[in-house]
């Protein structure tokens, strides 16, 4: 089985967010970049199951040359190889649709796990868009993956409870937290992901055009949060949100 | 001249700080309390390649440079300096002498199941009259038909309650000082060896340091390592790189402190403002910052001069000079950021304080640091 995963290269969740002067962006000085934390739960599912029955895993990632770093990090996961589709453009989700299933379409896989959002602009689209675009099956949010003759039997989570589907493949699915444990990276590992191969590309290799419909006008930090106040009483707290929040 | 990282270096320190993080710091504050070593971290880190890091492939390694090794002890000892030390005296003093100076066969035999993880190893130098004068020993080795036959005892070492493997001097020509020395590869499942107490420590609680007894203990003729007399040259050799691994843990327990101390500062809240908001904490945490950037530069460099098969002896010795003494300023300057709540064990940072102190005291006390620094300037 050929999986597909792909990966995104995403400044560390756990620092604080600072924005360029002008507000165009992200200030990314000095910011230490990671694979996706979701993507790390694609590729380890995708690693499992190429373990358990054979077959090879193939990440792509679309962005600047830096990206590398991050197909690297993913290749000293267990994946075979990878695709660097370059680009310095900033595309949005259906921008980054186009260009997977342009990547889809060259490597024809039997599947597709990516993370259930990207950890930077959260915004949880590109692989629905993908499945839409190549009119495939989706099942996004997956903790469970089990295949079968050509299908998928995914268990996911929503709001208010667990849903099961059975997927026709090839399908797209997205991982969700307890889909499984990632592994950290072995040394020997990180030594062989060097000597991997990954196929750089540009959008126009691929004949995409890859317009994002979207554009990022500007980014500012939220208001500086009021203080709380400390109540004395049930009564008084229910005055307040009477009188002066105004919500009950 | 180039300060970043390689690719695989930052992949090394992101998956050594991972595991740190995630497997090891949990762990720390009980061990520490228990004086007793998770051996299940032993095998997890073989798994990942953490006990082998600087060795070829070919004999079970990972076929890394040595500044990988000193950025993983670095980013275990931020998490748990025992973990620091239990990677760093396995790998430095006892799979850096028989790598460097075995013979082919002793390298096959006794390194992959090192470098694995399967075995842990140690370095039986010290004796209770040979700390810093370490070529006044009194083990004895005398061959015996196709054996070494071992007399004498080691203590303060390091790992040696669960090593499978020391490396040990002994004198062979006796009155001969430090060229009579030889040094050997004791299996300690060896008849005749066996390990004695276990000391009671200050810090690094949980890693074990304990005596190895010699009593008739016989070794086969061909654990010889080197040649016979080349004992005290291995040794110093040995030490050499030891104290890179040593500046890399202090430094790990130095960031360990000063991380601790960052955080704290942004959330205890005196006089209406965070303590991070007072002068009096930030020139404390400024000076300290720039004490550990310079201690991780000397340290990287003696590594990189020893990837790149430069001598590198005063700047090893430099770098664990200067990486212990600020260990001991980082460590006493985030017990005091943390204030009364830092003397006790709700919060990590007295056990860093307790495990720097033996960062000026073993493999060469700082004094002895200054020695080998000042040879390097006067001798001619």
């Amino acid at each position: 089985m050929k999986i597909l995963v792909p990966v995104r290269r995403v400044p560390n969740p756990d620092i604080k967010v600072r924005l360029k002067s002008d507000g165009s962006g992200v200030d990314t000085e000095g910011v230490n970049f990671l694979v996706n934390p979701f993507d790390e739960y694609a590729i380890e599912e995708a690693v499992q199951i190429v373990e358990k029955g054979g077959g090879e895993v193939v990440l792509v990632s679309i962005g600047t040359a830096d990206c590398e770093e991050t197909l690297r990090a993913g290749l000293a996961l267990g994946a075979l190889r990878g695709w660097l589709v370059e680009t310095d453009e900033v595309l949005d989700s259906a921008a980054i649709a186009d260009v997977l299933a342009a990547v889809f379409k060259e490597e024809s896989p039997d599947l597709v796990i990516t993370g259930k959002q990207s950890v930077d602009t959260d915004n949880n689209q590109a692989a629905q868009m993908l499945a839409a675009k190549l009119d495939l099956p989706q099942a996004c949010f997956a903790f469970k993956v089990e295949l079968g003759d050509g299908k998928a039997t995914v268990e996911r989570e929503i709001d208010g409870g667990l849903d099961v589907k059975e997927i026709s493949l090839p399908a797209i699915i997205t991982a969700d937290l307890r889909l499984n444990q990632p592994r950290y990276a072995a040394l020997p590992q990180i030594m062989k992901a060097k000597r991997k191969e990954v196929k750089k590309v540009s959008l126009g290799d691929l004949g995409v055009e890859a317009k994002s419909a979207t554009k990022i006008l500007g980014l500012a930090q939220p208001p500086a949060r009021a203080a709380g106040q400390i109540v004395g009483s049930v009564e008084e707290l229910v005055d307040k949100l009477v009188n002066d929040a105004k919500v009950l | 001249m180039d300060f970043g990282l390689t690719d695989i270096q930052k992949m090394v320190r992101d998956t050594a700080r991972k595991f740190a993080t995630d497997q090891v710091a949990p762990l720390a504050a009980q061990m520490d309390k228990e004086a007793k070593f998770e051996m299940d971290l032993v095998r997890q880190m073989g798994e990942l390649g953490f006990m082998g890091v600087a060795y070829p492939e070919e004999y079970g390694g990972a076929g890394m440079d040595y500044q990988c090794y000193a950025i993983i002890v670095e980013e275990l000892s931020a998490a748990c300096a025992s973990t620091g030390v239990v990677v760093s005296a396995h790998s430095s003093l006892c799979c850096d002498p028989i790598y460097k100076f075995g013979t082919e066969d002793q390298k096959k035999k006794y390194l992959p199941p090192l470098l694995s993880g399967e075995m842990l190893g140690c370095l039986g130098l010290t004796e209770p009259g040979a700390g810093s004068d370490a070529a006044n020993q009194k083990t004895t080795a005398v061959l015996d038909g196709d054996e070494w036959v071992l007399n004498g005892s080691k203590i303060f070492i390091t790992n040696g309650g669960p090593a499978g493997v020391s490396v040990v001097i002994a004198v062979t020509e006796k009155g001969a000082g430090s060229r009579g020395l030889s040094a050997f590869i004791v299996p300690t499942d060896s008849p005749g060896f066996r390990v004695g107490k276990e000391e009671h420590k200050l810090g690094i609680r949980a890693s074990s340091t304990a005596e190895l007894l010699f009593e008739d203990c016989r070794i086969p003729k061909a654990n010889l390592l080197g040649k016979e007399g080349d004992g005290f040259k291995i040794a110093l050799t040995t030490l050499d790189g030891g104290r890179i691994g040593i500046a890399a843990q202090a430094l790990g327990i130095a960031q360990g402190a000063l991380n601790a101390a960052v955080a704290y500062s942004k959330e205890r809240m005196q006089f209406g403002k965070p303590l991070a908001a007072f002068q009096a904490i930030q020139w404390k945490l400024a000076e300290c910052a720039t004490d550990i950037d310079a201690a991780r530069l000397l340290t990287y460099r003696a590594a990189w001069m020893k990837d790149a098969g430069m001598r590198f002896g005063t700047q090893s010795a430099m770098a664990k000079l200067f990486a212990a003494e600020t260990c001991m300023k980082a460590t006493r300057e985030a017990i005091q950021v943390f204030g009364g709540y830092g003397y006790v064990d709700e919060y990590p940072v007295e056990r860093f304080y307790r495990d720097a102190k033996i960062t000026e005291i073993y493999e060469g006390t700082s004094e002895v640091q200054k020695i080998v620094i000042s040879r390097s300037l006067t001798s001619d």
